[in-house]
């Protein structure tokens, strides 16, 4: 069997205003996967894309070893799928939804589907009308949980909802990962969220994929360095860096491909390196927005 | 179990070294025997609600200090080193000494006036303690 649950290469799809270029990225198995960007940097896109909902002009798409769109019919069973415009139907309570699932997917897990309500707090009698923004996220994210889907993938799960609800939510998607087997691939703008709880990240900014590697390495290549700079010193520009910020004698560099010798250089030169600090994915986010753009227009 | 790992999202070192800290600080503590097994990578990640891939590094790294052994297909297990806890301890004690070094060297303080001061600074633990008392 693939050990990847998701694989994309060369994915491409042009629209009028946007362009989504030649995106690969991989999921193994197993794995958290969580997917970044700025607003309309194409990450919902790229998750229609592998759900079959929107065709790549060009490049490949396997999900669970299915090429999509061919096979998405026969993919399907084993994705669970939930996004912000996941139709509910309003007139109808949670608990009608919940038969209805139960009705198609075998696996559906009805034992589990009673604890995820009392979880997250829902009344399983009451319309879908009568839900909160956070209450409709939240079935949602019960309905495709309790099918035990071999892979799930989830446009923004946590946007919009409070710190408890949203600690309940990662509790949950953590909790898949006791079986080895499963997978999730999330978007998100928390990239607290993200840091916490993934395995993998990838980092798309208009439409092109920027980083795309695991959590652990992609941490530890960003690095802050604040930098004492005393008189007839000059700062050298040394490679790995992104960015300096100078302030009189102090200044604070940030490296992408940070290596102990890179201070070595600073100190080299004369330049006093008073702290290395490892850095936020927040801080890392930003940083590395700005610097692939700044790539982009140079 | 578990429930007393509390990892900080404001404490600014990286999540996996926390975890290698409160691991550490079971073994000083004796709460983890020498020789004890201890969950599984998958495991502990669920109960810590953080991604698998960092508490591998966290088990990666305490390997390579020796704090841990991992058996393939059998586990992970406190190493089996008599005294692994007072061990422990004397290498945290050593990085504080490094730390207070280097920064003295900064200072420009001669070492004799380091070790004053480290003595200055056991009378008034001694003093704090005794007012607990």
């Amino acid at each position: 069997m693939n050990d990847l649950a998701v694989e994309l290469s060369g994915v491409s799809k042009k629209y009028r205003y946007f362009t989504l270029e030649d995106i690969h990225l991989k999921l193994p198995r197993g794995q958290i996967m969580g997917f970044i960007g700025p607003n309309g940097a194409g990450k919902s896109t790229t998750i229609r894309i592998l759900m079959g909902l929107v065709h790549q002009d060009a490049g490949e798409v396997r999900v669970l070893g299915h090429r999509m769109p061919a096979e998405q019919v026969a993919a399907k069973w084993d994705i669970g799928f939930a996004s912000e415009d996941m139709r509910l139907y309003d007139s109808m309570a949670l608990d009608w939804h919940m038969s209805f699932m139960q009705s198609i997917y075998p696996n559906w897990d009805a034992s589990y589907a009673q604890i995820l309500l009392k979880r997250f707090g829902l009344r399983a009698q009451q319309k879908m009308k009568g839900f909160s923004h956070g209450q409709r996220v939240k079935a949602a994210l019960l309905l495709v949980l309790a099918r035990k889907p071999q892979l799930l993938v989830l446009d923004e799960p946590t946007t919009g909802l409070d710190p408890v609800a949203r600690h309940e939510i990662l509790r949950e998607l953590t909790g898949v990962m006791a079986d080895e087997g499963r997978s999730i691939l999330f978007s998100s703008h928390n990239t607290q969220d993200v840091e916490q709880i993934s395995d993998q990240i990838t980092f798309i900014d208009r439409g092109r994929i920027i980083d795309s590697m695991d959590k652990e390495t992609y941490l530890d290549r960003w690095r802050r360095l604040r930098l004492e700079v005393p008189l007839g010193v000059e700062l050298p520009p040394l490679p790995g860096i992104v960015g300096v910020q100078r302030q009189g004698r102090l200044a604070v560099a940030t490296s992408n491909a940070f290596v102990p010798d890179l201070a070595h250089a600073y100190e080299y030169t004369g330049v006093r390196v008073q702290s290395i600090e490892s850095m936020t994915l927040e801080e890392i986010f930003v940083a590395n927005v700005e610097h692939s753009r700044e790539e982009v227009e140079a | 179990m578990f429930g007393t790992f509390a990892l900080s999202q404001s404490d600014k070192r990286p999540m996996y070294f926390q975890i290698m800290e409160q691991i550490k600080q079971r073994i000083m503590v004796g709460d983890w025997a020498e020789g004890q097994p201890i969950p599984s990578i998958r495991q502990l990640a669920v109960d810590l609600q953080v991604s698998v891939i960092t508490v591998k590094r966290a088990y990666y790294e305490l390997e390579r200090e020796g704090v841990i052994v991992t058996q393939h297909g059998k586990g992970s297990y406190v190493t089996a080193i008599p005294g692994l806890g007072a061990r422990l301890r004397e290498q945290e004690l050593e990085q504080h000494l490094e730390q207070a070094a280097r920064i003295a060297a900064q200072l420009g303080m001669p070492p004799k006036r380091l070790v004053e001061r480290l003595r200055e600074a056991g009378d008034r633990v001694a003093e704090k303690d005794k007012e607990l008392i």
